[in-house]
């Protein structure tokens, strides 16, 4: 490369502009992260890079009602507290709508008929009055608090139970490891055949591989759609099982694969597969105890693939396995909450979080082999 | 716990299956025509047989996983848009008729059009720019790991995460999204962004920009190291400065690449439909055809002869990359 020996301006530009570009590229995710662990009345009013520092709110509650008031002498006072968060402070409130910052905490607001209103910092409230309190309701107060900063994973903890992503994971899961390993056994002994078995018809078979692997998916889903509904009438069960959807994922990543794998296998030194040959081993043995064995960052880059792909799927689980809540998936679980809880950022944040943690994971373990197979598939 | 066992077992039975069928074919065929022993004649031609056979033992379950589904629905798709909406009754052409006088159709068409000039050209060019700088600094490493990562995120997760940067609220309420933070920051006026016609296509394709950026960076990264250094050290005696060696002597190598990451990305894109589902729906004039397609796969019941004609749009876009992919692994089967 061109790698200059001495540091030049230029050096620091490009220090700089990459570091640019990867902040604008990992903030989006970072700001995810940061929200889905917030509490969720802060996320709702102020941005995930305000997390750190104290945020006002302004809220409007009701005292308790007259059936609380005390007599105090000749007063009679109603007390109570405003804050649930016990960390939280009060900094100003009033008792009127068209003034909810009048008065600083602390302070003591004269009402109508010499009633008074006295909230101090802590959000500790008295209401006292001449007379006696009357009606059902209590008094409404506006306040305005500073809450600290508070990270929490009761977001967590909502979208696991009550939102149904519990049950979503497990479905992802079912749904990704056997249409994650049926491929790869399928593919690896096809590209072996196609790589190192004679037979009339090869060349062809290779050319058909290639052509299928750029087939928009969306040209096979109307007829299998009625293929399925026909053997799922046929066999007398529904048209949308999981059996269903794992042979579909595995037509649809053959084309991948087959390409992939038999490109890893035909640059494998043909003098083993010769020798292994003359002394007699069958096609079987030398798949199964040399190809395979050596294939191995091949398959490797090929499983992970196919996990990504299966595991972000929305498309093929929608159509092959339908959206009723008991086998939705973690992205259509997550396609149902954005229509259902748009705006609840707490949920959708969360939400988010869990469905892509795992391809994540796997993302940044597994990277060496992705980059392979990437390499494998294109660069040829 | 009851659901995660079940699951667990179809698993190991369906793997299990795939199995079998591979070890079991194999030695029923071995018994069946026995090379290891028994007169030499008749081992030749057992052995003459179980070869002939044996290739599509192998191929056999792929054969007819790919011939199911995808060769067979392909011709289906094809007879299938000559069809009503149920596909039994044969209506001519009246399903294309339809789509060329069909308004969503031209909307989707031209926004299509606009996704697959404007994403495989930002993501290829941002590609090679990352792929070039990271190559010279010492945490370049970590720097491509981090802008590769959106690739492992589901297109319904990135639009989710982007749709929380587009957020919009509306009067003095605080934005909590990151773009009209900015926007109010520098003095501006808030605005909410997916629902602009037509330059919300490109908040959009920001996205799937997002995505690929990293696939291009990849691939042309290791494109790049592939190049000899005496052409570089040729060009530096020959006192071309950075720019000229970029332009003139890394590009033109690196060409054949470039080519590969553009197509890879056009494909994508053509068939790209979760993040218009989950961003907009098509509403606000962001159509795509991909999405169109599953609107009326459902919409109503659904119109099978209408999908199977926007699908058809979607394979003949495709075609010509196709054919270029089966010329180029030819040329690559004769070169082995």
């Amino acid at each position: 490369m061109i790698a200059s020996s001495k540091r030049s301006p230029l050096t620091y530009l490009v220090h700089a502009t990459v570091l640019f570009l990867v902040v604008i590229w990992t903030i989006p995710t970072a700001g995810l992260f940061i929200s889905s662990i917030r509490d969720k009345d802060q996320l709702s009013v102020s941005g995930w890079w305000t997390a750190l520092s104290t945020s006002e709110q302004r809220i409007v509650d009701r005292a308790n009602g007259p059936s609380a008031q005390a007599q105090e002498g000749d007063l009679f006072v109603i007390r109570g507290n405003l804050l649930t968060n016990s960390s939280a402070k009060v900094t100003k409130f009033g008792f009127s709508s068209l003034e909810p910052e009048a008065f600083s905490a602390g302070d003591l607001a004269e009402m109508r008929k010499g009633q008074t209103l006295q909230v101090m910092p802590n959000g500790d409230y008295a209401l006292s009055s001449p007379t006696e309190w009357k009606g059902s309701r209590g008094q409404r107060i506006f306040y305005t608090a500073e809450v600290p900063p508070r990270f929490t994973l009761d977001n967590y903890r909502e979208v696991l139970s009550a939102e149904g992503l519990g049950q979503s994971f497990l479905n992802s899961l079912t749904v990704t490891i056997p249409a994650t390993i049926i491929p790869i056994l399928v593919a690896a002994f096809a590209a072996y055949a196609l790589a190192w078995m004679r037979f009339p018809g090869r060349a062809l078979l290779v050319a058909a591989v290639v052509g299928l692997l750029v087939v928009p998916l969306q040209m096979s889903l109307i007829p299998l759609l009625k293929s399925y509904n026909l053997i799922g009438e046929f066999f007398g069960v529904g048209s949308k099982t999981y059996v269903g959807i794992w042979l579909a994922h595995t037509g649809f990543g053959l084309p991948l694969a087959i390409y992939l794998l038999r490109n890893y296998i035909a640059g494998l030194p043909g003098e083993i597969i010769e020798s292994a040959r003359v002394d007699g081993a069958s096609d079987f043995d030398i798949f199964r105890k040399i190809i395979l064995p050596l294939s191995f960052p091949a398959l490797a880059s090929f499983a992970i693939f196919q996990f990504l792909w299966v595991w972000n799927d929305l498309l093929i689980a929608m159509v092959f396995l339908g959206n009723n809540e008991e086998h939705l998936v973690l992205t259509g679980q997550l396609r149902e909450l954005l229509g259902s809880r748009g705006g609840n950022w707490e949920i959708l944040t969360a939400s988010a979080f869990i469905t892509i943690i795992v391809p994540l994971c796997v993302f940044f373990s597994l990277q060496r082999y992705l980059v392979r197979g990437l390499l494998a598939g294109s660069v040829k | 716990m009851a659901q995660l066992a079940s699951a667990l077992v179809t698993m190991l039975l369906g793997v299990l299956g795939c199995a079998v069928y591979f070890y079991g074919s194999n030695v029923l065929l071995d018994k069946v025509f026995p090379t290891k022993s028994g007169p030499a004649q008749k081992v030749a031609r057992n052995l003459r047989i179980s070869n002939t056979i044996r290739p599509w033992l192998f191929l056999g379950p792929a054969v007819l996983l790919l011939t199911f589904y995808l060769f067979y629905p392909v011709i289906d798709s094809i007879r299938l848009s000559f069809f009503d909406r149920s596909g039994d009754e044969f209506v001519g052409i009246s399903n294309y008729v339809w789509l060329f006088n069909s308004d969503e159709f031209f909307e989707s068409f031209r926004n299509n059009m606009l996704w697959l000039i404007v994403v495989p050209t930002a993501a290829t060019f941002f590609g090679l720019i990352i792929a070039t700088m990271t190559d010279r600094i010492w945490w370049g490493n970590i720097a491509k790991s981090l802008i590769f990562m959106p690739m492992a995120i589901s297109f319904i997760g990135a639009s989710v995460i982007w749709k929380f940067i587009y957020d919009f609220r509306s009067g003095d309420d605080a934005q909590i999204g990151l773009l009209n933070a900015i926007v109010v920051f520098f003095g501006g006026e808030p605005q909410n962004w997916i629902t602009i016609p037509f330059w919300n296509n490109f908040f959009l394709m920001i996205i799937l920009i997002w995505i690929q950026t990293g696939f291009a960076m990849v691939i042309l990264s290791a494109a790049l190291r592939g190049i000899p250094d005496e052409t570089i050290e040729a060009a530096v005696l020959d006192g071309a400065n950075g720019v000229q060696i970029f332009f003139k002597i890394m590009v033109p190598q690196i060409w054949g690449t470039i080519a590969v990451v553009w197509t890879t990305i056009t494909i994508l894109v053509l068939k790209v439909f979760d993040i218009v589902l989950a961003m907009t729906n098509g509403q606000w004039d962001t159509q795509v055809l991909a999405n169109q397609m599953f609107d009326w796969m459902f919409r109503g019941g659904g119109d099978f002869g209408r999908g199977a004609v926007v699908a058809i749009v979607i394979m003949v876009l495709v075609i010509p990359i196709m054919i270029w992919n089966i010329k180029r692994a030819n040329a690559e089967m004769e070169g082995r």
